[in-house]
């Protein structure tokens, strides 16, 4: 029988320690460790998850698709434990978890682009300017037709296609395009499932379109990504492009959310722990682009030191400009 | 008589029109199912090797399995039909035998038609509040539910019932229990009058009939309608997606408060995801929630047809 003092001093050691000394095996541990949010980071925590199961089968981790808004809300509530998001939280959102005293530590995990994407027979667009995007998606100054656009090229009409407007992806693409308080226009075909916007520009010579990275290498025969100028040339969205920093403004993080609370539990901790190591070997699994070293280093060191609040709003709310590499430097 | 042919090759001719009007009528659906049915089938055969069965989802196609949906969806339906049979066969029978035409009770009775028209994402609403959340009334604030009972055994409850497979079961419940009422109602109503007159003109009280002479008679149909409204809770995915219930899990149901996920959920979730081999394994999903459906059905019938066999001895 050890002594109760002795043992509770050693657990007070493990905790004090934390990540770097004495650990729970994880094959040991029970528990249950609660994630939701973006149908877009899904496919990474469900590689993770489905491999942690192998080391901590007794941990029974479920992930869910709510969205990142969806998500967001349930774990500002404190539903959840992890929330996946495809866009930096919002000011909105940390207000409202704070209002129910919850803190989180923000963790990048991929990097993932947002693809333009024309049909393969459009021989007259190569490249866009955010400017020439934000006239196409936005409601102010809309054009319809492609010659409104350029007048070296032809009288057809436009037809939009875009994700479903709850999805983090748009959030990301409205933002960039027309600002937080800006509109979309109207008009656009849109759908939850974005094969279906696949199929929709695939087979229509006017359309054009948005998505994610892993979308477009999927459907590379079948619809052509559209170079992006951002102010310094036109760049195409590749992983080189991506990683590197030049295919903006469309390349965005993905992120995990997770409660300061719940970091406390040996389950939900081992399970992050193992995101983090893990997050190289797995994100180009399922076609995502793995962060730059430093970023990640500088991932890690914030889960380290459990530092909560986000990187990407200042103290009073602005938004932090710059990309992901600018913001986690 | 206007519009009459008065020749029999006209009137002849007339109704061979109208049979060949009729057959393009059937052959245009039953030619749309046969085409679905074909290309699901050929994009989902390959992947219905054995790991499929016994795998949990993964990254790797080659590797993802639906053992989890698989299971949830037993056991939510399982749940569901145990709580909604008796319930709804009870509502039946008391406003078939016992209620008198009140206006309440008819009231009652117009209610019952219009919810089964009510579309299930409304229920799924109702489910979340009630079920799920239990209107916040119980467990602590920041989620952590009340548990009664040893947490490690089958028989205890945690309250509210979250994502539990209960709080499936009762939401589904909801969504099925009007269709179970009024098909019960249908097969009471049946039930010839005679039987009854009969039953009680030997002394029997309105209970002995009802339980030993209407609702034998009317068993063959209930359970038909009760299996039909079964298949048709199995299908169901948006009530349990408003309860936000998760995607991947990686065990299944031990008892009714743990978490699962269902056979559509998993399906579309494949169907939307970027690359194609998840498409063919979406497609092997169909295939077994179809092949779970036809059981259904065939169990429905064969049922049915030995039910009416031991009542007509």
């Amino acid at each position: 029988m050890p002594n109760p003092i002795a043992f509770s001093l050693v657990l007070i050691g493990t905790l004090l320690v934390g990540g770097g000394g004495v650990q729970q095996e994880p094959s040991n541990l029970r528990g249950r460790v609660r994630v939701d949010g973006s149908s877009t980071v899904f496919p990474i925590t469900e590689a993770v998850a489905e491999e942690f199961a192998r080391v901590a089968p007794r941990v029974r981790v479920t992930v869910g698709v709510s969205g990142t808004g969806g998500g967001f809300k349930r774990f500002c509530t404190g539903l959840t434990d992890v929330s996946d998001a495809s866009r930096p939280i919002s000011a909105t959102e940390v207000k409202s978890c704070a209002e129910n005293g919850i803190e989180f530590v923000e963790l990048p995990v991929a990097y993932d682009g947002l693809c333009v994407v024309v049909n393969p027979a459009n021989d007259w667009v190569s490249q866009l300017t955010v400017e020439q995007i934000r006239r196409i998606y936005g409601s102010k100054e809309t054009v319809r037709t492609w010659r409104e656009l350029d007048p070296a090229w032809p009288d057809r009409p436009i037809r939009v296609y875009s994700p479903g407007t709850d999805s983090g992806t748009f959030d990301y693409f409205r933002e960039v395009v027309v600002g937080s308080k800006g509109t979309t226009r109207s008009d656009m075909s849109v759908s939850e499932d974005d094969n279906i916007l696949v199929t929709g520009v695939a087979g229509d010579r006017d359309a054009i379109g948005f998505f994610g990275f892993a979308y477009f290498v999927e459907n590379r025969d079948k619809v052509r990504a559209v170079a992006i100028d951002g102010g310094k040339g036109p760049v195409t969205p590749s992983d080189e492009t991506i990683i590197a920093g030049t295919y903006v403004p469309f390349s965005r993080p993905l992120l995990i959310y997770v409660n300061r609370r719940s970091a406390e539990r040996p389950d939900v901790r081992a399970f992050i722990d193992f995101y983090l190591e893990q997050a190289a070997e797995l994100v180009p699994d399922v076609d995502y682009t793995v962060l730059p070293a430093p970023v990640m280093d500088r991932v890690r060191a914030n889960w380290r030191d459990r530092r909560t609040g986000t990187q990407f709003l200042t103290p009073a709310g602005e938004k932090v400009k710059g990309t992901l590499v600018e913001v986690y430097r | 008589m206007t519009g009459r042919p008065r020749t029999t090759a006209a009137r002849v001719l007339q109704n061979r029109l109208f049979l060949a009007a009729c057959l393009a009528c059937t052959s245009l659906a039953v030619l749309a199912l046969a085409v679905l049915l074909i290309s699901v089938l050929v994009q989902g055969v390959p992947g219905l090797r054995w790991n499929f069965f016994s795998e949990y989802a993964s990254r790797k196609p080659d590797r993802a399995g639906i053992l989890a949906p698989l299971s949830g969806s037993v056991w939510v339906c399982t749940t569901c039909m145990l709580l909604s049979l008796p319930l709804g066969v009870a509502t039946a029978v008391y406003l078939e035998e016992f209620a008198r035409r009140t206006r309440l009770n008819r009231f009652i009775e117009l209610n019952v038609r219009n919810l089964a028209g009510v579309p299930s994402i409304v229920y799924g609403i109702i489910g979340l509040t009630a079920f799920s959340r239990m209107f916040g009334l119980v467990g602590s604030a920041d989620g952590t539910p009340l548990v009664l009972g040893d947490p490690e055994s089958f028989l205890h409850l945690e309250l509210p019932f979250g994502q539990s497979v209960l709080a499936g079961g009762l939401t589904l419940m909801l969504v099925i229990l009007p269709i179970v009422i009024i098909a019960s109602q249908e097969a009471l109503r049946a039930v010839p009058r005679g039987l009854r007159q009969a039953s009680e003109a030997l002394g029997a009280t309105r209970w002995q009939t009802t339980w030993q002479v209407t609702l034998p008679a009317a068993a063959p149909t209930i359970l038909t309608g009760a299996i039909l409204a079964m298949s048709r809770a199995i299908g169901e995915a948006a009530p349990l997606l408003v309860l936000g219930i998760p995607l991947f899990i990686a065990s299944t149901p031990e008892s009714l408060m743990d978490q699962f996920t269902v056979l559509p959920f998993q399906i579309y979730s494949w169907a939307s995801r970027p690359q194609g081999a998840f498409h063919d394994l979406a497609a092997s999903g169909i295939i077994v929630l179809l092949a779970v459906l036809l059981s259904f059905n065939a169990l429905a019938i064969y049922l049915r047809i030995r039910l009416q066999r031991s009542t007509a001895s």
